[in-house]
């Protein structure tokens, strides 16, 4: 299994979204993917992505502006 | 009903092609499907080197706002309308070319970017899209 993280640093709308949508479809069954980044509706958004995909939400965190997003295909 | 998207793309203006693309790759990355239908002066922007050529919408002042609003969007990291397309072909978008407006307006598929159309149509393959999509836009 694979980890793989996606930075998305500075990116807006809809970067987050499109940059963590094309990992997962890359990544294989069971591979974790981290997304980074720093647009704030990209953090609620992201999450709302992963339910509608069936997938694994692992863990968000946040700190200084800086939102880390952990899900599991 | 098929979760979809299926957007008409009629404006060919700059901000409104924005709108379009950034609505359909939200589709996708919702894991949605997603089409783009464009006519109009929307196709004038899948002409080859013609996507980035619309004016804005409103307060284009011969250029000049355009200017400033794209300045605006670089600095805020705003990516081009080059990559939001290529991120929608990749995500699986489907992009459609009106092909009246091909007749009325003169365009040959030579003129157009024919790697990124999947279909060139009419009415009929929109609807039949539209009725079974549970976003339907004009944009």
């Amino acid at each position: 299994m694979a980890e793989i993280k996606v930075d998305c640093t500075g990116a807006t709308c809809p970067v987050p979204l499109v940059e963590t949508r094309k990992a997962l479809r890359k990544a294989k069954e069971g591979d974790i993917i981290e997304v980074v980044g720093t647009h704030p509706a990209s953090k609620k958004e992201i999450p709302m992505a992963v339910k509608a995909l069936g997938l694994e939400l692992m863990d968000i965190q946040e700190k200084d502006g800086v939102w880390k997003i952990k899900i599991r295909r | 009903m098929a979760n979809k998207a299926t957007i008409v793309v009629h404006s060919g203006d700059m901000d409104k092609v924005y709108s379009a693309l950034i609505i359909a790759n939200g589709a996708l990355a919702m894991g949605m499907e997603a089409s783009l239908y464009f006519t109009f002066w929307g196709l004038q922007r899948l002409k080859k080197g013609g996507l980035d050529k619309g004016p804005l919408s409103k307060m284009n002042m011969l250029g000049l706002g355009k200017w400033m609003v794209k300045r605006k969007m670089r600095n805020v990291g705003v990516v081009s309308l080059e990559k939001l397309l290529q991120d929608f072909k990749e995500l699986g978008g489907k992009i459609l070319a009106c092909d009246m407006t091909m007749e009325i307006m003169g365009i040959k598929k030579k003129d157009l970017r024919d790697d990124l159309i999947s279909d060139y149509c009419a009415v009929g393959t929109y609807m039949n899209e539209a009725k079974e999509s549970t976003v339907t836009l004009f944009i």
